[in-house]
This record gives structure tokens, sequence and C-alpha cells, in this order.
């Protein structure tokens, strides 16, 4: 049985079962179907949050970024879990006790004002739509890839499966769907990691094969890593290269934006009690750190892999010759994924060999001269096809390469639905419900639920077709949006007693000033050359776009509690309404209002 | 909400209590997530360089693994301690 066929049976399988789950678990009322009638145990919850955290940023591309970067994208990691500690202790257990079905409906009950919950749904409009068009991207490129089939065939294929779950299951289709997904995304990620750790360092757990001694030389892995891309003229894996004050400020960005993406928080909804919605959160990092405690050993274990296959004599020794890499099967890759258009090498000088080496290092330089090189000769290495090329790199069988590929997909799918079901909450439960047609029956708002879910995918998909940018760019203003405008908003209602207007200010000065400062960096509504100006230089110092959702924040803060302390002190009620959600007791009572 | 007219004001006060004692466990959670990410991950590698941890430093494993491990204990310790604290305080649901 060739590739193909074998990732057409794992991909089809992975998904028979998705859409069987979906069908099987099909949504009747609108309570079940936002929030699958609060009988979601907190494991299951964990599990089903994990699944729709990870994406195919977390997936696909945060584990290549590791290997080329190494230490200094260490934020992705901290970044990423942190967040979840900021739920737990901040948000999750008050807005549980809140008792109601989405983010802005609270935003707009505590701040007393259908101002402040529009302004809450914008934020969270333009934050999910942004992110699952960066999904919708992934979705196509990985389709395209597995299937053997165009970019473009495979990201209609993927809205297809999407649309099916996503809008005939609601939540609880989607919450029993992403269980599935999760059992096949972590098995997909660490079944190949654990045989890459087995074979270079004898240890079958990656995590601790990462921090363990290299097989064949004897010397800890990550020095013998450290010690041979050095000589290559890269930096040192181990060692910190960037901007100190910009790593913090982006690690702070994903942290605070992780507790502020509603397709996250919503989960906290879905448990039976408030003392479940804190397990909650732990379950799903204990699920989430499963894949995040093994993805800096992929990372630096995929780098030393490649760069032993380009010199398979060591770095003193020759290059990897054209024709090794045409005939020996052991390359097989890369003729895989020069298709793709995703990998690409030239043979400069015709020396019949290919150098691997950084020709901006001048050391390197010096011996490119003595040996006659004319530059690093492999031209193209895309950061994103690391993970899915890493089981064909190392050689492993057939059957991983496709549980990869189902893996793959799972992550990137299982995101944009979660996504989806923000946005059809968003129109017709906060938007139509909440603001236009009040007396809207129950039945018309799971229609109008479903058309939105219809449209934003039509939409994702058209734009995932056409993206405004790289898949990354496109997640890091999502999150950037979601820190400067929900998070800041969330977690005054709950600790201060910050006022209407202040929090309307708020959110409008974080949102409008972060936006601001992206289209500054990245082009105006993302058209290219509309920048004023780039990352690599960037307007205040050394901040990066991506890393402003932490300013956007506190510029959020500073904005509300000044506006705030300038207007009218908050009515009794809300006072009321603050204190009884700092308490856990009567929770139950205020969901069955509902 | 029939129980907190039962007991008046007792409740209230008590409330409040509840609530400062959990803003304190918030506040030194939170401490510690900030000193084992931005601290020993990041601004504090430096001084973390002379411990040795499988061919690097204390700092590369606090800002690749050891970070997540402690965000998990803390949200777990916090569950506890706050489930714990509902019960002393009478504040737990029904």
């Amino acid at each position: 049985m060739d590739q193909f066929t074998i990732n057409l049976l794992f991909v089809g399988a992975s998904f028979a079962l998705y859409i069987g789950i979906a069908v099987w678990a099909r949504a009747g009322s609108t309570s079940e179907f936002y929030a699958a009638g609060r009988g979601v145990h907190p494991v299951t919850n964990g599990m089903a949050t994990a699944a729709d955290w990870m994406s195919a940023a977390s997936f696909i591309s945060m584990a290549g970024l590791i290997a080329f970067t190494g230490y200094d994208n260490s934020t992705f990691l901290m970044g990423w879990t942190g967040g979840y500690v900021l739920l737990a202790l901040l948000l999750a257990p008050y807005l549980r006790k809140f008792g109601k079905f989405t983010v802005s409906e609270f935003i707009g009950d505590r701040f007393y004002s259908p101002t402040a919950r529009l302004v809450a749904v914008i934020s969270l409009l333009v934050a999910s739509l942004t992110y699952v068009i960066g999904q919708m991207t992934g979705v196509g490129v990985a389709f395209g890839r597995f299937l053997e089939v165009s970019n473009t065939a495979g990201l209609l294929i993927g809205a297809c499966v999407v649309f099916a779950y996503a809008v005939f299951g609601g939540m609880k289709g989607v919450t029993y769907t992403q269980v599935a997904q999760y059992v096949v995304l972590i098995m997909a990620y660490t079944i190949p990691a654990v045989f890459i750790s087995l074979q270079l360092t004898g240890n079958p757990i990656p995590g601790l094969g990462l921090f363990g001694t290299d097989v064949e030389s004897g010397v800890p892995l990550l020095q013998k890593l450290d010690q041979i891309v050095a000589e290559l003229g890269f930096n040192e894996y181990t060692a910190h290269h960037g901007d100190t004050f910009n790593m913090v400020l982006f690690t702070l960005s994903l942290m605070i934006g992780t507790a502020g993406l509603p397709h996250v928080i919503m989960r906290f909804f879905t448990v039976p009690r408030v003392a479940d919605a804190r397990w909650s959160a732990g379950w799903a990092l204990v699920f989430i750190a499963l894949l995040y405690l093994t993805a800096p050993a992929v990372g630096a274990m995929a780098r030393l892999n490649i760069t032993e296959q380009f010199w398979p004599n060591g770095t003193e020794g020759q290059a990897v010759s054209v024709e090794t890499i045409e005939t020996d099967p052991a390359y097989d890759w890369m003729a895989t994924w020069q298709q793709t258009g995703l990998l690409g090498w030239e043979d400069k000088n015709g020396d019949g060999r290919i150098q691997y080496y950084n020709d901006a290092s001048p050391e390197m330089q010096e011996r490119a001269e003595a040996e006659g090189w004319a530059g690093n000769e492999l031209t193209n290495f895309n950061r994103d096809i690391l993970v899915l090329a890493n089981p064909e790199i190392a050689n492993l069988p057939s059957w991983v390469i496709g549980l990869v590929a189902a893996g793959g997909l799972a992550a990137a799918l299982s995101t944009a639905a979660g996504l989806l079901l923000a946005i059809s909450s968003a129109v017709s439960h906060d938007l139509m419900k909440g603001q236009l047609t009040p007396d809207i029956s129950e039945k018309g708002e799971l229609l109008s639920a479903r058309i939105a879910m219809a449209v934003a995918i039509a939409v994702a998909t058209y734009l995932g077709l056409n993206p405004p940018g790289f898949a990354a760019q496109t997640v890091a203003l999502a999150f950037g949006l979601a820190a400067a405008s929900i998070f800041p908003a969330l977690m005054m209602g709950i600790f201060t007693k910050v006022n209407n207007k202040g929090a309307v200010a708020g959110m409008l000065s974080g949102l409008i000033v972060t936006l601001i400062y992206i289209f500054l960096h990245k082009g105006w509504f993302f058209i290219p050359d509309t920048n004023s100006f780039t990352d690599a230089d960037p307007l205040l110092g050394t901040i990066k776009s991506t890393s402003f959702g932490a300013v956007g924040a506190m510029v959020n803060f500073a904005v509300a509690f000044t506006v705030s302390k300038m207007t009218t002190p908050i009515p009794a009620e809300i006072e009321e309404l603050v204190e009884s959600v700092r308490v856990p007791r009567g929770a139950g009572a205020a969901a069955a209002d509902h | 909400m029939a129980d907190q007219t039962s007991q008046g004001a007792h409740t209230a006060e008590g409330d409040k209590a509840y609530w400062s004692a959990n803003v304190r466990i918030i506040l030194i959670s939170l401490v510690i997530w900030a000193l084992v990410s931005f601290g020993f991950g990041i601004l504090l590698r430096p001084l973390l360089s002379g411990i040795a941890v499988g061919g690097t430093d204390l700092g590369f494993w606090f800002a690749q693994q050891g970070s997540i491990i402690v965000f998990l204990a803390l949200i777990f310790f916090y569950a506890w301690r706050m489930n714990k604290l509902d019960k002393e305080f009478g504040v737990e649901e029904e």
C-alpha cells in the first residue's frame, strides 16, 4: 500500500469518527446548542478545551519555530500555557457563577450597558474571525499536502467537514467530537516523538530525552546540538539572542490573549458547578501540557536530525551529495516536500553537493571561500512543514506518517469549529436576541446561529483562499485584540467597581490602539506595502506588532480606571451583582433561570 | 438567594472575609506564576546559568518545561485550596 492510500485511510477513518459523533449528539434546545445542558464532566471538558485550544499553530507550526530559533521561541511554550493560570484564577469560576451563556452577556450585564455589550461582541467577532481565517488557511495546506490535491480543493473539502459537525452538532456535538480529536492529535504528536527520542537518546519519553544524552556521541543532546549549529555559523540553540524586553511583552501578550479568547472562555460555562470550573482549567492544561512538554523535544531533535542529514560526515566533512538526495530512500521526504513549494535546494557552486550553513556568518564566509562554496544551498525550508515532515525525515513507518496527517487536520479543524461556535453565538445570542430583535423565538435564535456559522465559514474559506498574510500573522492579530479588549474588561468586571463608561472607553481604546499599531506594521487591513514600519524596526523601541497586545491591555486598564473615577459610580444592584459573582453559593439557581 | 436574607449581615461580612482570603491566595499564586516564567525563564536566567541541567542550564529548562509544570501545580493548588475555603466560609454550592 502506498503512502497516499495510507494517509487517506487514516484521515478518512478519523473524519468518519468525528462526523458520527456529531450526528449522534445532535443538539435540541438552545441551551444544549450553546452549553450542552451544562452536563459536561471537568475531565471531558478539559480534553475538549485542549483540542479546541491546540490549533494548527500549536500542532503544525510551533515546534518548527522552536527548532530553527531555539531558546528565544520558548515564548510560545510559556505564553500559550501561562494564560491558563490567569483563566483559572481570575475568570473561570466567576463567569460560571454568573451563569449566562456568553462572554459579552457578562460584559453587558456587569457594565449595565448595551454599548459595552456591543463593543465586546465586535471585539469577539474580529478576534475570532481573524483566528478562524488562519485555521482555514492551515486546513487548506494540510489537506492539500496529504490528499495530494490543490490548496483550493483541500480548503473546500475542509470547509464542508467543519460545516457538517459545527452547524448540525452545536456545542454538544463539538464537545464529544473534540474529545475524539484530542485523542487523535495527541497520539499523532507523541508517537513519532517517542520513536525519535528512542533513536537519539534511548529515552522513551521525549520531554526527558531532550535533557538526556545523545546515544551516538555520549554527550548531552542539547550540548551536541549547540555545537553542531554553531559550527555551521547559526546561533547556539540554547542561548539567548533576541531582545529581552520584547520577549517578555510577547509572552505576556500570548498569556493575556489566551485568557481573553471567547472560544476558550466559553468552555467554562459548560461545567455543572463553580468548583468544577476551577478543576476544568487544570484538566485542560494537563492535556495541553502533554503536547507542550513534548514540543521542545520535537523541535530540538528534528533540528539535529535535519542538520545531520545534510552533513552525514560531520560538519567538518563533506556535505550530502545531490545524488544521495535523489536516490537514497532516506532522503525521499525532500522530493515529496519540494512539490509543495515549501522546501527548496540548489547546487549553486555545481560541486554536486548541498552545503547547508549560515552564509551571513563571517567565519562561515571564510570557510566558504576556502572550500569554494557559493552560499547556503538549502534555499528554502518553511518552518511550518517541520512537524508534518518529521516522521518522514526520521524514516518512521508509513502508519505513523498517516497518523500525523490525521492529527494535523484534527488540530486545525477542532479549533475552527470552536471559533465558529463562538462567532455564531455572538451573532445570534448577543447581537440578534440581545440587541436587534429581543423577542426572537428560540427556534429563530437557533436558526440565526446556524446561518451565522454558515456565513462565517463561507467568509473564512474565501479569505483562506486569498489570505491577508501568513497564518501566524493572522493568529497574532487575534491574540493581540483579545488581550487588549476582552481580558481587561472581564477582570475589571469581577475584581473592581469600574463603571459602564470606564469599561466602554477602556475596551475601545485598547482595541483601537492595538489595531492601529498592527496595521502600521503589517499594512492597513493587511494590504501589502501600506505599512509604515516593519517588525525588524518597530515604531516604539523594540516592541514588535505581535507583542503589542500586552501594551493594548495596559492602555485599556489605565483608560478604564481614569474614566471610571471621573464619572458616576456603579448603582447598588450592580454592586450586588459583583458581590454575588464573587461567591460560589447559589450558582445552580442562576443557571436554571435561563 | 433565600439563605442570604435569613442569615442577614453576618453573611455579608463573611463574604468579605472570604473574598480577601481569595484575593490573597490569587496574589501569592500570581507571584509564583511570574517568577517561574518571566523570572527564571527569561529575566533571571543569567543568575541560574551556573546550575547545569542536561547539557544546558536551569533557566532553559524553566523556559521550555519547568514553567508549564509549575503552572499546572498552581491551578490544581488553587482549585483545591478554594474548594476548601468555600467550605470554611460556608459559601459552597448546594
